[in-house]
């Protein structure tokens, strides 16, 4: 073990820490755990220990449900050798990682990264900490440290019969200078005895009764609160409005301009701002936009699946010429709609603005994306802007792809300098101002040999890019890489499973009016969709078991087929469903992992699709905490089946036609079906676990429909396509 | 006035008489669990129990609920967690985002109040509220769970 000596230097973050001072100055009037928020200086930037032996962990990334926090805690404690029981949280903020050199790095939390991107730093930040807290002990007891051993907090020397806590030497052990980096070993992951468990959640208790405060719950002193009305249309802008229609309504304050966008009407409570509001009278400028309708927006997809020009995703072989020369081919085109987010905590965030310090209180899944655009808005120099942290009611993308509901708090807020304004997003102006999932369509010519042996694939996917909408500076000459997903020739991300001798991905981009933005799973789902459910297609053409069809293409891909052979091992695939029940495949690789899924299903006359059960299997290399990741599974089947099965967002006039879940219906408790859940984590790498799922949920149903019903449903949601038997 | 009953404080409050009543418990009274989900009675996150019936109080005007009637909402069911409900929630780990689980857990304490055996086909009836993270299978195993503890 190295030897650790007085003075501290900055951990991770080079001389950062130091320069900032031990007081860290966590000013969190509520985020995180308040009963964790103490003065007790910290053992490093991740850990902290109260005399009583609590363990603060800080959690860099965003807790939205996914359970991250306590996978991120487990993997700390793991390394800290602490009690779990004793292990607590706590939220640094984004200014603070500013003020401290980036010394918790990324806080973003999307593309099911939190875990498999930071778990490297986090578990040294524990193991660091262990090693200065043994120090801090042998230094008292002037005995060798390598003679002191560790276990749940409590450090021994044998030799002496000497023992004592973590809580009593972890004010010594933070004056001591922090190991370097590379002196660090990490356990292997088979000695696991914290992470890798199938732990409860620490963020369990307080969101059953009442205690949690989310965003939309923030109250601040003096707190008054606005309800915002954006241009229906895309793109449209504010004309005018008449305040004196409103203004001797209750608890109105004022009404003011939302850039040039929109309008916001500040009152005492938000209920009162939301009547006043709806009350009152508006003039937009809707611009062109209001002439876009969904018909436009199709036509323009359909036309790019044949156009002459596309971008090319990857290729290998000659697509064109040995379709030209296959002995058959089969031909389909597959559409997927607009999806909204629907986080069931609307889009919200508190804003304290003066000529000084600008404060936002939020949930958000890129705090650090928050503060930026809080130091743009606000006008004022980085270190005079601050962002709370709030667990998120749901993110699913939508609170990563933009921080435009920390854009408009913070422009009402300073219509009233001094005072804390909260801004809510009504359901309806949420589900009407959405970055939803990008619309897309997909053409696929498949050409099969003398052998039948599938020769031949081209897929021209044809409709918007995300980057175009969100961050136009990532495309590369015009290419957005992330269209591909699920489909790369190779790489550790999303790799595409199968391998056939002549094959031709492109992409013709369609944008249109409406924002695209990262929709849990993002283009992994539709490419799902389009790949599986052809595929299967393919192997009914060609008279193949569609199990046996897809594992002739998979020999190089041996992580891709093993997850496919575990679900039909487990789902008994080759032997006969319960009488009217019938199955469907699919896998994909997405975020790093691999899964695959058999939906089983059956299909009354009348045309009622009930869905039985649902096998899936996950390899994510290393699994922090199984019973979490089935959860995540199985709400990711929950997710990605409304959208298959109800899921769509049009266009009318420029605005969006559905405003709440009476138009944009959800999947609920009646047609919940059973999952079982295999997690087989190969290791020797990192997969996510939030979103991966989500790619096989549509494709395994859909296929278990064809082979219910004949029917090929093209066009999701499957609500559009009436399954009765003719 | 209105005078309202909620979880056995009797509060005076100056609001219009077409408030829903989720927003007067949620900013007049300050009581917070109880979540805006749709403010149309589409998903439940609103849910609250007058005088044991479970209610989506985002489409109740605060004018149609009297002094009389008991409103309890998260906060009143047991501040410490010791409801058997919340103890098969605790158990079993329900709750991912949290954001529905208020409504959801004064969905299923009224279901059980009134129906202390339910089928599994029962609870997939009666639990109509949206959980977005996909709860529901933890959802119906904590309800029977629950029940089961309840019926000892
Ligand atoms: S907020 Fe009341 S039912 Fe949705
Ligand atoms: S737990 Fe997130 S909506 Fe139900």
């Amino acid at each position: 073990m190295t030897t650790l000596t007085v003075p501290r230097r900055g951990f991770l973050a080079g001389g950062a820490a130091a320069a900032a001072g031990l007081t860290l100055g966590f000013h969190l009037p509520f985020g995180g755990d308040a009963s964790a928020q103490s003065v007790t200086p910290e053992v490093n930037a991740w850990v902290v220990i109260k005399p009583d032996d609590t363990v603060v962990v800080r959690i860099a990334r965003a807790e939205m449900g996914q359970g991250t926090l306590t996978g991120l805690a487990q993997l700390v404690a793991e390394e800290l050798e602490c009690d779990w029981n004793k292990v607590t949280w706590e939220y640094p903020t984004p200014g603070e990682n500013v003020r401290r050199g980036r010394v918790w790095q990324n806080f973003g939390t999307a593309g099911s990264q939190g875990i498999r991107q930071s778990n490297d730093y986090v578990r040294k930040g524990g193991a660091a900490a262990r090693m200065m807290l043994v120090q801090a002990a042998a230094n008292e007891w002037k005995v060798p440290v390598g003679e002191c051993t560790v276990a749940k907090g409590v450090i021994t020397h044998a030799v002496t019969g000497r023992s004592t806590s973590y809580g009593k030497v972890a004010a010594a052990a933070s004056l001591l200078t922090p190991p370097p980096t590379d002196s660090i070993t990490l356990k292997d992951p088979k000695t696991w005895t914290i992470a890798g468990q199938p732990l409860k959640r620490l963020d369990t208790p307080e969101k059953l009764n009442g205690r949690q405060i989310y965003s939309i719950d923030v109250k601040l002193p003096g707190m008054l609160n606005a309800a915002l009305k954006i241009c229906p249309v895309f793109g449209g802008k504010i004309k005018n409005f008449d305040v004196t229609q409103i203004e001797n309504m209750p608890g109105f304050k004022k009404a003011v301009r939302v850039g040039d966008t929109g309008v916001a009407v500040i009152a005492d409570t938000w209920w009162r701002a939301k009547t006043a509001l709806d009350a009152l009278p508006i003039e937009w400028d809707e611009g062109p936009n209001s002439k876009v309708q969904q018909a436009d927006i199709l036509a323009a997809q359909t036309e790019g699946l044949t156009a002459s020009e596309a971008i090319l995703g990857s290729k290998n072989g000659d697509a064109h010429a040995a379709l030209a020369s296959a002995r058959r081919t089969v031909e389909a085109v597959y559409a997927v709609p607009h999806q909204h987010h629907v986080t069931m905590e609307p889009m919200n965030a508190t804003a304290l603005w003066t000529p000084q310090k600008c404060e936002v209180w939020t949930a958000t899944q890129n705090a650090e994306a928050a503060l930026a655009t809080a130091t743009e808005v606000s006008g004022l120099p980085i270190d005079k802007n601050e962002v709370y942290r709030l667990h998120l009611g749901g993110g699913f993308g939508r609170r990563s792809s933009s921080q435009d509901f920390v854009r408009y708090a913070i422009l009402i807020a300073k219509e009233m300098p001094g005072t804390p304004v909260k801004t809510i997003w009504s359901r309806e102006e949420d589900m009407t101002h959405g970055w939803y999932h990008p619309a897309t369509q997909c053409r696929l010519i498949a050409g099969f040999d003398d052998q039948d042996n599938l020769n031949a694939l081209h897929m021209r996917i044809s409709g918007q890019s995300i980057l175009a909408t969100i961050s136009p500076a990532r495309l590369q000459n015009g290419r957005d890489a992330a269209t591909f997903q699920g489909l790369n020739p190779e790489g550790p991300e999303s790799q595409l499973g199968y391998t056939v001798p002549n094959l031709l991905i492109e992409h013709a981009m369609r944008n249109s009016h409406v924002p695209a933005g990262f929709w849990r799973g993002v283009n992994n789902n539709q490419n799902a969709i389009y790949l599986e459910c052809f595929l299967d297609e393919l192997a009914h053409s060609a008279k193949q078991d569609p199990l046996e069809f897809r594992r002739k293409l998979m020999a190089n891909h041996p992580k891709h087929r093993a997850v496919l052979d575990a679900v039909a091992e487990k789902v008994g695939w080759g032997t006969p469903p319960p009488a009217g029940v019938y199955r469907g495949l699919a896998q994909q690789m997405g975020f790093g992992s691999y899964v695959a899924a058999c939906a089983e299903v059956s299909v009354s006359d009348a045309g009622i699709l009930k869905i039985h059960r649902i096998v899936a299997a996950t390899d994510c290399g290393h699994a922090v905490n199984p019973q979490q990741i089935a959860a995540q599974v199985e709400g990711s089947f929950v997710y990605g089946l409304t959208a298959a099965l109800y899921g769509e967002i049009t266009i009318a006039n420029g605005r969006v036609e559905q405003e709440n879940f009476d138009t944009y219906q959800m999947l609920r408790m009646d047609e919940m079906f059973d999952v079982e859940t295999i997690i087989m984590p190969s290791g020797g790498f990192w997969g996510g676990v939030g979103e991966p799922t989500i790619f096989v949920a549509a494709p395994a149903v859909l296929n278990a429909v064809f082979a219910a019903t004949g029917i090929r449903v093209r066009q999701v949601p499957l609500s559009k396509t009436s399954l009765k038997k003719a | 006035m209105t005078r309202l009953s909620i979880n056995d404080v009797v509060y005076d409050l100056d609001v219009e008489p077409e408030t829903p009543l989720l927003w007067v418990i949620r900013e007049q009274v300050g009581l917070t669990g109880t979540k805006y989900g749709c403010g149309v009675a589409q998903c439940g996150a609103c849910t609250v129990h007058i005088d044991g019936v479970a209610t989506r109080s985002c489409a109740i005007p605060v004018s149609t609920v009297t002094e009389q009637q008991k409103i309890v909402t998260i906060e009143g069911l047991s501040p410490d967690l010791a409801h058997p409900v919340q103890k098969a929630w605790l158990e079993l780990d329900v709750p991912q985002c949290g954001y529905c689980q208020s409504g959801q857990i004064m969905a299923a304490t009224a279901l059980l109040n009134a129906n202390p055996r339910p089928t599994e086909q029962q609870i997939r009836e009666e639990m109509t509220n949206i959980c977005r993270c996909g709860t529901y299978n933890r959802i119906k195993a904590a309800i029977q769970l629950a029940s089961n503890t309840m019926a000892g």
